[in-house]
C-alpha cells in the first residue's frame, strides 16, 4: 500500500473511513467553478500548435496510447491483430513508436500477454464487472486476482457508480482499497464513468476517494456511454492530481479515455496536461489516452507531414 | 422609401453547407469577392465527399436519375441568375438540356456498360459498372457554367462524389450552380464546390490519397505535376472537352467489376 493511501486510510475518520489531509486546497470538494472549468478548457482547446511541435505531440500521444478493444465479439484473432499493431503501428514507418498497452477484457488478457512477450507493450485488463461494476466485491476481487495471475501489468477497475450515487463513499473506497490489495505489482487505474456522475464537484468527489484509496491512475470513462471523455472533465481531475501532487508530493496519472478520435483532439488533451501538470506528466507513465480509432488517425497524420500528401483510411490497418 | 438591396456574398459549397473558407480569404473575379479556399477547405470537402459517396452511391440508379431531374428542374427555376453569371440564356439551355440528358442515363448505364460474358466453364460470369468514389474536377474556365456542367454531371451520375475546384476566372456560375445544387434533393457533400486558386488547390486534390480520380480538363496545359502526384495511389486521370457530352464520359469515371458466379452445382 502507498504510503499516502495508508496515512490516510489510518487517519480518524469521517464517515466510512477516511480523511484528506488538511490543507488549503484538497478539501475543497464540491466546489467545482464549472464555467471557470469549461472557460478554461475551451480556450486551451483553441491554442494553435507549430506543425514540429504537432509532430512530436503526435508521436507522444501515440507512446501513450492504449490501444483499446472492449467488445463482446472479441476473439483471440482480433487482439493477436491489435497486439501487432500496438507493437508496430505504421508497418511502412519504422519511426513510429508503439504504443504503451493494450487494453483488453480478462478472458483475452493471456492471449494478449503472449502476443506481447518482450514488445515493452504492456497489457492492460478491465475488471470488478466492467462496465458497469455491478457486482459482489468477492466477484470483483477474484477477477482482480485472476487478471494478474493471467499477466496483466496494468488493472483498469470501475467504481461502483450506485455506491458513490447513494452517497456510499466508504464502499466505493474500500473496494478501491481491497481491489489494489490484490492487484500486487499491477498498476491500479481507477474508471469513475465521468459521463454517469452527473457534476464536476462529484466528478472530484470520486478522483480524490479514489486516490484516497491507492489509485495509481484515474480514468474519466469506461467508453460505453455517452458522454465519455471531455475537455473540461478531465481538466477537472488533473486539477485534483495537481492538488494531491502540491500537497503530498505524490504523483497519480491520468486516462482520459473514449470519444478520443481524431488528433487534434489528443493534441488538445496535451496542451491542457501541459498547462495544468507540466512537464513531469507528460510520459506515458502519468498520462494515457484510452482510444481505438485515434490511433489510425495519428498515423494519418503523421504520415500526411511525413509525405505532404492528405491520407486516406484504405490505406492504414482497420484494427 | 428606397432601399439597400441585399447582396449576396458568394462562399464555398461544401457538404451541403455554404461556409466561408477556412482562412477566411476572398479573391475578386467577375467584379466579385469570391471566397478563397485554402487546402483545408480542400481536405474538408474531400471529407463530406468520402461520407456521401456510400449514400449517393447506394442510391437506386433510377432514384440518382429522379434527382438529377430535380437539379435540372432547380436549374430552370434560377435560370435569371445563372444567366447573369454566365454568357446568357443560351448556355443555360445547353446546360439544363444536359443534365436532364445525363439524368437520363443514370438507370440505362449497368445495361449498356455491363454485360454477360460467355465462359468455358460451369460459371455465370458477368460485368456490371462501379463509380469509383471521390472525383476531384478541375472545371474548365469557358463556358462558365456550360464546361462545369459538362465534368460535374457524367461524373456524378454512375454515383461517385465530387470535388469541384470552379474555375479561376469565371467562379460565380459555379456558386449559382451550387444554389441548385442544394435544393436538389442531392445528398449534402455529393457535389462540392471550391472557389479560389488553382495552383494552390490542385496539387492538394491531385495528392490526396483518399481521391480516386481527377478530371484535368480545366488544366490548361501544365498538368505534369498533377500526374505525378496522382500516381501516388494511381488515380485515374480524365482529360476532355468543355462541351463533350457522350456516355463515354461517364464511363470514364466507373470501374468495370466482372463477377464469376458458379452455376450448376
Amino acid at each position: 500500500m502507498p504510503d499516502y493511501t495508508r496515512r490516510v486510510a489510518k487517519a480518524p475518520a469521517l464517515v466510512g473511513g477516511f480523511v484528506l489531509p488538511s490543507g488549503p486546497r484538497l478539501p475543497r470538494v464540491g466546489s467545482v467553478d464549472a464555467v471557470a472549468l469549461e472557460e478554461r478548457a475551451a480556450t486551451l482547446a483553441k491554442r494553435s500548435i507549430k506543425r514540429e511541435s504537432k509532430v512530436q505531440a503526435l508521436r507522444l500521444a501515440v507512446r501513450m496510447m492504449d490501444l483499446t478493444t472492449l467488445e463482446g465479439q472479441d476473439t483471440p484473432g482480433k487482439v493477436a491483430a491489435l497486439c501487432s499493431k500496438a507493437i508496430r503501428p505504421d508497418p511502412v514507418d519504422r519511426s513510429v513508436p508503439s504504443v504503451a498497452a493494450v487494453c483488453v477484457y480478462p478472458s483475452l488478457a493471456g492471449v494478449a500477454k503472449e502476443r506481447l512477450a518482450g514488445s515493452g507493450v504492456r497489457v492492460a485488463s478491465v475488471a470488478t464487472a466492467f462496465p458497469s461494476g455491478q457486482s459482489p466485491v468477492e466477484i470483483k476481487i477474484a477477477e482482480t486476482r485472476a487478471v494478474v495471475e493471467l499477466g496483466a501489468d496494468e488493472v483498469d477497475m470501475v467504481i461502483d457508480r450506485g455506491a458513490f450515487l447513494s452517497g456510499r463513499y466508504a464502499k466505493v473506497y474500500d473496494e478501491i482499497v481491497r481491489v489494489k490489495e490484490v492487484c500486487g505489482d499491477a498498476h491500479l487505474k481507477v474508471i469513475l464513468e465521468t459521463g454517469e456522475l452527473g457534476t464536476y464537484d462529484n466528478v472530484r468527489r470520486a478522483s480524490l476517494i479514489a486516490i484516497a484509496a491507492g489509485a495509481d491512475f484515474i480514468k474519466t470513462s469506461t467508453g460505453k456511454i455517452n458522454p465519455a471523455a471531455t475537455l473540461p472533465v478531465t481538466l477537472c481531475m488533473m486539477e485534483v492530481v495537481r492538488d494531491v501532487y502540491a500537497e503530498t508530493g505524490r504523483m497519480v496519472g491520468i486516462k482520459p479515455a473514449g470519444g478520443i478520435r481524431v488528433s487534434k483532439q489528443a493534441v488538445q488533451y496535451l496542451v491542457v496536461l501541459y498547462e495544468t501538470l507540466g512537464r513531469e506528466w507528460m510520459t506515458p507513465d502519468l498520462f494515457r489516452f484510452g482510444a481505438s480509432s485515434l490511433l489510425n488517425d495519428v498515423l494519418m497524420q503523421l504520415r500526411k507531414e511525413k509525405t505532404g500528401l492528405y491520407q486516406s483510411g484504405d490505406y492504414f490497418t482497420i484494427d | 422609401m428606397t432601399r439597400v438591396s441585399v447582396r449576396k456574398t458568394y462562399k464555398l459549397y461544401i457538404g451541403g453547407a455554404f461556409p466561408r473558407s477556412e482562412s477566411g480569404r476572398t479573391f475578386e473575379a467577375e467584379s466579385q469577392n469570391v471566397a478563397r479556399a485554402s487546402r483545408k477547405d480542400a481536405r474538408d470537402a474531400v471529407r463530406a465527399a468520402r461520407a456521401a459517396f456510400p449514400v449517393w452511391a447506394g442510391m437506386t440508379a433510377y432514384n440518382r436519375g429522379q434527382i438529377l431531374y430535380r437539379l435540372a428542374e432547380m436549374m430552370e427555376a434560377r435560370s435569371s441568375d445563372l444567366e447573369r453569371a454566365c454568357s446568357g440564356r443560351g448556355e443555360v439551355e445547353a446546360a439544363i438540356d444536359r443534365v436532364v440528358w445525363y439524368a437520363g442515363w443514370a438507370d440505362k448505364l449497368a445495361q449498356v456498360l455491363g454485360s454477360s460474358n460467355p465462359v468455358a466453364g460451369p460459371y455465370f460470369d458477368f460485368t456490371v459498372p462501379e463509380p469509383m468514389g471521390v472525383v476531384a474536377v478541375l472545371a474548365p474556365g469557358e463556358p462558365p457554367l456550360g464546361g462545369l456542367i459538362s465534368r460535374v454531371a457524367p461524373a456524378i451520375v454512375g454515383g461517385n462524389a465530387a470535388v469541384v475546384v470552379a474555375s479561376e476566372t469565371h467562379p460565380v456560375a459555379a456558386i449559382e450552380f451550387a444554389e441548385a445544387l442544394a435544393t436538389s434533393d442531392l445528398p449534402a457533400g455529393t457535389v462540392n464546390i471550391l472557389t479560389g486558386f488553382r495552383d494552390e488547390l490542385a496539387p492538394w486534390l491531385a495528392g490526396h490519397m483518399d481521391v480516386n480520380a481527377i478530371d484535368l480538363t480545366g488544366a490548361d496545359g501544365g498538368s505534369t505535376e498533377l500526374e505525378q502526384l496522382a500516381a501516388e495511389n494511381v488515380k485515374r486521370v480524365v482529360r476532355s472537352s468543355a462541351d463533350a457530352q457522350s456516355p463515354w464520359e461517364i464511363s470514364a469515371f466507373l470501374e468495370l467489376k466482372t463477377v464469376w458466379h458458379p452455376i450448376g452445382l
